[in-house]
């Protein structure tokens, strides 16, 4: 029984994690229908900047609150460089824009840090079996996620945000500045990307290290519907206690196996996701 | 007369034309030349695959790299278990099992669509690689699998094996684009684009919508497995570092960059990919670059190039190409009131 | 208050609206009438930003507004219900009418607005909560409208905002943009396919055939003219 409520609380954490990087893809997907592929690429990024940050200064916060910086700027940065051109290109071009996006990052990372992985801090002490840095890790996503669905269901502010993702031109004309609402969705999604990262890493970080996690985020948004925040993080969670199992059960070399099907189980039952919302489609 | 022959002939013609240019052009140059020949080689029977999934049929696959790393390991475990079996035999497995794998993941992802399939696909490349770390005995974990072949028929052992290499791998390459252009030119080529294009339209017209992505998807990574089959020939060994997720986006970088919808759109993203990464190496020693920047400096370059790519000219090479030819065959129109 | 010169519009290379003039007085409620297909959503699209025009100049409220984009039009004080009214069906009513006042900045008078805007629709009331895609036809109508009256514009462009509706609710809404005029002056532009509705509350109306202006005339003429209404409003 001990095995189970520690595999239980492993796959807390870990699935903490995989909600917020999921989130991230979701606020982005619901603003512009656009799965950030580069979405870990940002969170690398942001996190090796905290490294280099906290191995100059020695203080662990100064980098994580770097990294959030950072993540941000990139996000509007890739938002209005690379996305906002290509708004009307088709879903395709999206899709390989920020694939390519993540090949530049990966590499720019390994040249400027190396491809060898280097130790990487936790928040708090890591040991024993739920760790001052796993509750760390589960209460920052919990505040995180629930200011970003307050900020959407209680605020002006994310109202015209919502409006300016379901219909950009009926926002338009009741005078909310989408083109800023579409910044500052991907700003404040790479936030929460680059606080996914910095929870994801430790103990290593290299350029490889969050393929593994965006794998089980991406599969956490798309079980919890793409565009449904709040079936993300439930999805999230779920998917980190299910790959708990897995890996303590099965070997953790099967974990990404057993995502892939997970994914395609889910899917193809429900092919909108577990609480995605099946838009008819145009014919 | 050419058009009066039926188009197979004519493409096994063509393809026998290159085999025998192939293998003057080896006899021509060096050992390290006839190496890089052989890589275009089996990358553009990858990324041709890759074209009939992506291009012609719409399915955004980031997982091929599974598909090469199903074929290298079936040909290094022939190789390695069953040494009885000729290269050929093992080879024509390889593609064979990327087949069925392909129909398998095809079926699983029929109903995915968009970046719902991409992720899924991008799970695959992830976590198949990760299979040898769990089965060691047989799959020797990172470490990978490393053999040798002989190949080479007593009668032309004086012959290099850089040289020899290269025509079989060719042989294999051409035979299978024969095989792949026959497809795209007929009637499965034009029912993936009609799926591609718009499925409903594509289905109500009284095409299986279902069974043409699978089998888009069999034949896609049928390549793919032949691809891997052949580099474990060519190197010798197969480790799970050699088909990681940056494999994958590579693949469809050249894709891009080639022309997304054509086969000789391949063979410009193989071309490419090899001589980026020979290029790069030139740069990094001329410039004496550290190994943190010369390694990773092609998978940056692939990334530019998708991303410029796809802002500025989405139709790749090829399309820039065709775009040239029309050009230059269009006469170029008179002035009004001068006689032409 | 608006005065459109020489307007043309193109869809890729369709012609929509070609050399249109149109003047709308302060306080008038003006109808655009004519068939399927004549340009007057066009026209409207044109005006609050979402289609740019190929040429000729548009005014409001003395400035250019030509080149403006949309959601500064909006914040200008130009309200436009688009056709089928726009409703965002993934928010509340509340929601979708708030939406429409955000852009000001005194939140008291936001408050008002909302109030005032319920009074106005009482059917809104009940369903305040509920999410907009649950709403009828004739309700949402009435949703769209208040909303683009959430933001006190000083003028209204309406797209056919009676079709598909019951006639009598298609009524009581003519009759609510009557009041509104004559309590508040408000400035209304209305397009319209039901001509004899539209007219029967307007002052003036201008008739589009193909992209231009065929007939402008006060409303009276318009609906005493037989000729006119048989060829171009179906009548």
């Amino acid at each position: 029984m001990t095995t189970f409520f520690n595999l239980t609380l492993a796959g807390l954490s870990s699935g903490a994690v995989y909600a917020a990087l999921g989130l991230s893809l979701v606020i982005i997907y619901r603003a512009t229908r656009v799965v950030n592929f580069a979405q870990p690429a940002l969170a690398l990024i942001s996190s090796y900047v905290a490294y280099s940050v906290t191995k100059d200064t020695g203080s662990y916060w100064l980098g994580f609150a770097a990294a959030i910086v950072v993540g941000t700027v990139l996000g509007v940065a890739v938002e209005r460089l690379l996305v906002r051109p290509l708004r009307d290109a088709g879903e395709l071009s999206a899709i390989i824009a920020t694939l390519g996006l993540l090949l530049v990052l990966q590499a720019v990372s390994g040249m400027i840090w190396s491809n060898e992985p280097h130790a990487f801090s936790y928040a708090f002490d890591f040991r024993g079996r739920f760790s001052a840095a796993d509750l760390f890790a589960v209460l920052a996503v919990v505040v995180t996620a629930s200011g970003v669905l307050l900020l959407f269901k209680f605020t002006s502010l994310g109202l015209r945000m919502r409006a300016a993702a379901f219909n950009p031109e009926v926002a338009r004309l009741l005078g909310v500045r989408v083109g800023v609402m579409l910044t500052l969705g991907w700003g404040l999604a790479a936030a929460v990307g680059s606080l996914a990262g910095m929870l994801a890493i430790p103990p290593f970080i290299s350029p490889t290290t969050l393929d593994e996690v965006f794998v089980f985020a991406l599969t956490a948004a798309v079980l919890g519907g793409l565009d449904n925040p709040l079936g993300t993080i439930v999805g999230g969670l779920a998917l980190g206690i299910g790959l708990s199992y897995v890996s303590g059960l099965l070997g953790p070399e099967l974990v990404p196996l057993a995502a892939l099907a997970i994914l395609v189980a889910v899917l193809a039952v429900r092919p909108a996701g577990l609480f995605g919302r099946a838009t008819a489609r145009r014919v | 007369m050419l058009n009066k022959l039926p188009p197979v002939v004519v493409h096994l013609l063509a393809a026998l034309g290159c085999l025998v240019l192939l293998v003057l052009l080896t006899f021509a140059t060096d050992p390290f030349t006839n190496l890089r020949i052989a890589t275009v080689g089996y990358y553009l029977i990858a990324v041709a695959g890759l074209a009939l999934l992506t291009g012609f049929n719409g399915q955004v696959s980031l997982g091929h790299g599974a598909f090469m790393f199903i074929g290298a390991y079936t040909v290094a475990l022939l190789v390695k278990r069953v040494p009885a079996f000729p290269i050929w035999a093992d080879l024509l497995l390889a593609t064979a099992a990327g087949g069925v794998a392909g129909l398998l993941a095809g079926a699983a992802a029929a109903r995915l669509r968009g970046p719902y399939l991409a992720g899924a696909t991008l799970a695959l490349a992830v976590g198949l690689p990760a299979v040898t770390q769990r089965f060691p005995d047989l799959l020797a974990g990172s470490n990978g699998l490393s053999f040798t072949v002989n190949s080479q028929p007593a009668g032309l052992r004086s012959i290099p094996s850089t040289q020899w290499q290269a025509w079989i791998v060719w042989l294999a390459v051409l035979l299978a684009l024969v095989v792949l252009a026959n497809l795209a030119r007929g009637k499965l080529g034009r029912t993936l684009r009609a799926v591609r294009d718009d499925e409903v339209a594509a289905s109500l017209a009284g095409v299986h919508v279902g069974r043409t992505k699978i089998l888009a998807f069999l034949v896609s990574s049928a390549c793919g497995g032949l691809a891997g089959g052949l580099q474990a020939f060519l190197l010798g060994t197969a480790a799970p570092g050699s088909f990681t997720v940056a494999l994958s986006l590579s693949l469809l970088a050249a894709l891009v960059l080639g022309g997304l919808g054509s086969l000789w759109g391949a063979l410009w993203g193989a071309i490419a990919l090899v001589y980026f990464q020979v290029w790069t190496d030139d740069i990094a020693e001329m410039l004496s670059l550290r190994n943190d920047i010369s390694d990773n400096l092609p998978l940056a370059l692939y990334g530019v190039v998708l991303i410029v790519i796809v802002l500025a000219f989405p139709a790749g090479i090829q399309g820039g190409l065709r775009k040239l030819w029309v050009r230059v065959r269009r006469p170029v129109p008179s002035q009004r009131g001068e006689a032409s | 208050m608006l005065e459109i010169e020489g307007l043309s519009a193109h869809y890729g290379l369709v012609r929509a609206l070609s050399n249109v003039n149109l003047k709308v007085e302060e306080g008038s409620i003006t109808a655009i009438l004519g068939a399927n297909g004549a340009g007057k959503t066009t026209l409207l699209r044109v005006i609050s930003g979402l289609v740019r025009a190929s040429e000729g100049r548009i005014t409001a409220f003395g400035e250019d507004i030509t080149t403006t984009p949309t959601d500064r039009i909006a914040r200008s004080g130009v309200a436009h219900v688009p056709e089928g009214g726009g409703v965002i069906p993934e928010l509340t009513v509340e929601e979708n009418l708030r939406l429409g006042a955000l852009w000001r900045k005194d939140r008291a008078d936001r408050a008002k607005a909302l109030d005032e805007v319920l009074e106005l629709f009482p059917p809104l009331v009940p369903r305040r909560s509920r999410a907009a895609g649950t709403l009828s036809g004739g309700e949402r109508q009435m949703l769209a409208i208040g909303r683009g009256l959430m933001g006190r514009p000083r003028l209204l462009l309406l797209d056919e905002p009676s079709l598909g509706l019951a006639p009598m609710v298609a009524a009581k809404i003519m009759a609510v943009l009557r009041d509104l005029r004559a309590d508040t002056g408000l400035t209304v532009l209305l397009v319209e396919q039901n001509a004899r509705s539209a007219l029967s509350i307007s002052d003036y109306g201008f008739v589009l055939g193909l992209g231009e202006v065929v007939a402008s005339e006060n409303a009276a003429t318009l609906l005493a003219d037989d000729q006119l209404r048989h060829a171009y409003l179906g009548f």
